[in-house]
């Protein structure tokens, strides 16, 4: 077995020194009704690597890569050109092969990319401070709701009808065991709910998402005025963060706490994960995050160096008293995104923002050009709604025997609802041409 | 300057300025490079990607304002490579060499399994793409699962939870799910032992449940008797790792879970310790109703410094009906995927999407790498390294409780007494040595815990080696060096770093060197 370098001559030698008779009488406290005799039954044996790519690689090739065909899904995972120095780079045995950073000196590396990475984050969201990462943008959400009612002491919390689905049920299943109320509003395709009236003296916390499932962008600087005066928190989700980089941040229209998903910079779709959930809140309320931190300090020669700080607000330190029961977190996804990002920089994040947007906008325009095809928005980023003549599930499955990986129909994430809507999602990926044949193709299918 | 006849400086030229603590110039050490912050090397507008012109079209922001600036700097991307290669060499790795962290498992990651998660078929595959197009990509959740269940004998698995931890919160969902749809809701207590992973406890509290501690025997185990004495119509379920974290079986295993279930809860197994028994032993056969298993554990997906993780959780017959969602299922036309929970049993969401899938596809390639003879051989080789270790040191360090231990081995800073010398000290001086340390302080049922978990894929020289720099450490702390382990690490990137400071006034984030603004304007 190619991975395991003990020889049987230094098993044997081993084992006379721990006096077992054999590496089975090891294993004498199990009771022995439920020790195996051997390797288990129903399972193959070792194989070499080229019997395993063989294997893999014919799963592999039952599924149409996205890359491969024209695509516009999105609804929360979006595919960008990650060049490649991004994966070179997280390929290094040093960043990939180390754990969490519990020895600050011999982990100098992954500490200051992850202030780096509090840093971009913080940048981008505007807001204060933000954390090592979350496992994703829903489970970010939900913790972030969870935070929020540990802040005001309230309890219920309103997430609005433009919230993805995941993370509002991501929330809601929180909400059912931990104890809370997580009032949904219903779904918003239109971008017109009014999130305001529905406020009280009680309410924890409001969930808004910018651009909203449905792709639509608001400025939610009133919606923050309301909260404070209510007592409530603002949470803003962000799920393409690209966006980022050409709207007015959360943390300029007075966001309490970002929740979002930062897949968009560094990370493969990964048919849906491992993803990076970024999570971002205003100075005061630093002592009340989830999650690991890292700070800056000094060494015992005062040269500048990185630790992870504040862990009293976590479980190995607190253990039932803890902010949140997260250990593990996205750390090498973390890294991907902070290398993505500063690759592109000041001058590449707005530039591709602007490109998105702007290829959104002329594939908009195409689509509402084929008959019986509407565009819903009125404004968004990168991602828009369109209603169809038909119901959206069969047309997209219609496109895909074409090749074409025409968009998410609104009935994947709302059952049985509003069938006749597709999400339509435009990156930098996406060439004229592919473009072109979407809109043919849906005509085609439509006709 | 001059020069001697064959053109070399005849002299080497003074400094003006050494660096204090490196007596070098730069402040660099031969291949230990000091490294700024990526925002202290900008140079507005340069970027490290070319990208295509931006289309001329009217935008359609609504009310929302572009934004002006972000505040990001620029780079090129031969600085962002030296950048992160730079900061790479200032880590410790499995890669470079031992990293015997208890409770952490820190074994070879294989490149295959990086390869295979990048397939294009896998990599580059949307989640939410229609369910013909990705056959292949539940055809390979289909199988982790079936490998998952086979190991453990259990019924059901959910791929879902996105770490360790997260599996942890499925599992006691799932125990308060099954309790709720009883109509039991008398049961308001977690029962965990003190020597439990502080997940445990932090988990069983987030989901509504007081948590009660129970007591160790004097060999390192659950106290039964405590343990059935506790039992009650009140209590929802245990939540016990076994291996336990002291690296010992837990030998009333059977015993305990049956009083468990006897009184009406659920026996909840924290699998993170599943490496030492895959292949041998099935939790199903220890009377286990719900175990989480960490892919990264057992099944070699790279700790990434922090994660990702990915927490698949294996459920008993009893418990099949609350898996979350999503699964895949065997369908008509091939695999279909359910993605909502409906009215039945089941809870909903725990996260987007279908699960860690990248991590999915590394831990199947390291299981049909391994397959059933590999896996046996695997952690028969972890459980005898780790007992090695501790055959080896126990005459001069002070093993807590007598073995054989399983895949790690647990002392106490017992042996230290007197010294002046402390388990932090003893962890520092090893990486001097080359060494990662070993888990300090934890678990907190012995003092001063030293936790070694030398995993399969160490050779016995580097066991050796590793064996020898402890033996002789001992023996310097009792010799009553204590100066030289205070001052310990000395040759590393940084030495020992102000905690206290950094958590007292916590600098977080970099902001602009004050005045930044004014010169950018000028």
């Amino acid at each position: 077995m190619r991975y395991l370098p003990l020889t049987e001559a230094d098993r044997q030698s081993m084992l006379a020194a721990t006096r077992a008779a054999s590496v089975n009488d090891l294993f004498r406290d199990v009771p022995e009704a439920a020790r195996l005799s051997g390797p288990i039954g129903g399972l193959p044996n070792h194989m070499g690597e080229l019997e395993v790519e063989r294997l893999m690689g014919a799963m592999a090739a039952k599924n149409i890569a996205a890359g491969s065909v024209p695509s516009f899904l999105g609804a929360g995972a979006y595919r960008h050109h990650v060049p490649a120095t991004v994966d070179h780079m997280v390929q290094r045995g040093e960043f990939l092969t180390a754990y969490t950073p519990y020895q600050p000196e011999v982990s100098q590396g992954t500490l200051q990319v992850l202030f780096e990475f509090q840093t971009q984050v913080s940048l981008l969201t505007g807001m204060d401070v933000a954390n090592a990462s979350m496992y994703d943008g829903a489970t970010a959400c939900a913790e972030a709701v969870i935070m929020a009612n540990r802040v005001t002491r309230r309890k219920k919390a309103l997430l609005s009808g433009g919230l993805h689905p995941h993370y509002r049920d991501t929330t809601t299943t929180d909400a059912r065991f931990i104890g809370f109320d997580a009032v949904a509003l219903p779904a918003d395709p239109t971008g017109v709910e009014d999130l305001a009236a529905q406020i009280d003296n009680t309410t924890s916390c409001v969930v808004v998402q910018n651009p909203s499932v449905f792709g639509h962008v608001r400025d939610y600087s009133d919606l923050a005025k309301v909260c404070q005066a209510k007592g409530a928190l603002l949470i803003v989700v962000v799920t393409e963060a690209l966006s980022l980089g050409l709207l007015t941040p959360p943390g300029d229209m007075g966001a309490d706490i970002v929740a979002a998903e930062g897949q968009s910079f560094g990370n493969a779709l990964n048919f849906g994960g491992p993803y990076v959930g970024l999570f971002a809140v205003k100075d005061k309320y630093v002592r009340q995050m989830p999650g690991r931190l890292c700070g800056e300090t000094v060494d015992a020669d005062g040269r500048r160096g990185f630790v992870l700080t504040l862990s009293t607000r976590e479980q190995h330190i607190r253990r039932e008293k803890a902010t949140s029961n997260i250990c593990t977190n996205a750390g090498l996804c973390a890294l991907a995104f902070s290398i993505h990002v500063s690759l592109l920089g000041e001058a590449g994040i707005t530039h591709l923002a602007q490109l998105n947007h702007a290829k959104a906008v002329q594939m908009a325009d195409k689509l509402a050009a084929v008959p019986g095809v509407e565009v819903v928005n009125g404004s968004f980023f990168n991602e828009f709604t369109v209603k169809l003549p038909k119901p959206a599930a069969g047309v997209v499955e219609a496109l895909a025997a074409r090749r074409i990986l025409g968009g998410v129909p609104v009935s994947r994430l709302y059952p049985g609802e509003m069938d006749d809507l597709l999400l339509v999602a435009v990156t930098e990926t996406n060439t004229e041409s592919d473009m072109d044949a979407f809109a043919t193709a849906l005509a085609e299918v439509l006709s | 300057m001059s020069m001697n006849s064959q053109g070399r400086p005849s002299a080497i030229p003074v400094a003006a300025s050494t660096d204090a603590v490196t007596g070098t110039i730069t402040g660099n050490r031969g291949l230990q490079i000091e490294e700024p912050l990526i925002f202290e090397q900008d140079a507005p507008g340069r970027c490290g990607v070319d990208l295509p012109e931006i289309p001329t079209v009217a935008t359609r922001l609504g009310a929302v304002k572009p934004r002006a600036t972000v505040g990001l700097p620029g780079l090129a991307e031969p600085q962002v490579v030296r950048h992160y290669t730079r900061l790479s060499q200032k880590n410790y790795a499995i890669d470079s060499g031992l990293y015997p962290l208890g409770s952490c498992t820190m074994k070879h990651n294989p490149r295959l399994n990086e390869k295979m998660a990048r397939l294009p078929g896998f990599a580059d595959v949307h989640p939410l793409q229609p369910v013909s197009t990705v056959q292949g990509a539940l055809e390979l959740m289909d199988a982790l699962a079936h490998w998952l269940k086979t190991l453990t004998g259990m019924a059901a698995v959910t791929l879902a939870p996105a770490a360790g931890a997260h599996g942890e919160m499925c599992g006691i969902m799932a125990i308060r799910a099954a309790h709720e749809a009883k109509g039991d809701s008398g049961r308001t207590k977690i029962l965990v032992p003190e020597s439990a992973h502080g997940t445990n406890p932090a988990t069983a509290a987030a989901c509504g449940y007081a948590v009660e501690s129970i007591p160790a025997t004097a060999d390192g185990r659950v106290d039964l008797a405590a343990l059935k004495a506790k039992l009650g119509p009140d209590v929802a379920g245990l939540m016990l790792t076994n291996p336990n974290t002291c690296g010992l079986f837990e030998r009333d295993i059977i015993a305990i879970a049956d009083a468990v279930h006897a009184a009406g809860g659920y026996f909840y197994c924290d699998g993170a310790n599943f490496n030492a028994i895959v292949g041998r032993v099935r939790p199903a056969d220890l009377g286990v109703a719900v175990m989480h298993i960490n892919l990264h554990t057992t099944f070699s997906t790279p700790h990434g410094g922090g994660g990702p993780g990915s927490g698949p959780v294996v459920f008993s017959e009893a418990l099949a009906p609350y898996v979350p969602v999503p699964y895949v299922t065997h369908g008509a036309n091939g695999f279909a995927l359910v993605e909502e929970a409906g009215d039945g049993p089941a809870f909903g969401r725990m996260k987007a999407f279908h699960g860690q899938m990248g991590m999915f596809t590394r831990a199947l390639s390291y299981m049909l790498s391994h397959g059933a003879d590999g896996l046996w051989q695997a952690s028969g080789d972890a459980v005898l390294n780790a007992n090695y270790v501790m055959a080896k040191l126990e005459d001069v360090m002070t093993a807590s409780f007598d073995g054989p231990c399983m895949h790690e081995c647990l002392f106490d800073d017992r042996f230290l007494k007197g010294t002046g010398v402390t388990t932090l000290d003893m962890a520092k001086a090893l990486i001097d040595e080359g060494f990662h340390p070993m888990t300090m302080y934890f678990p907190l049922v012995v003092h001063g815990a030293l936790l070694i978990e030398p995993t399969e894929t160490e050779s016995k020289a580097s066991l050796d080696q590793f064996i020898g720099a402890l033996r002789a450490l001992a023996e310097r702390a009792k010799g009553g060096d204590v100066a030289y382990f205070q001052a310990a690490p000395r040759l590393t990137p940084r030495r020992r770093l102000d905690e206290t400071a950094a958590a007292r006034k916590p600098i977080l984030r970099w902001t602009p060197p004050a005045g930044a603004d004014a010169v950018a304007a000028e």
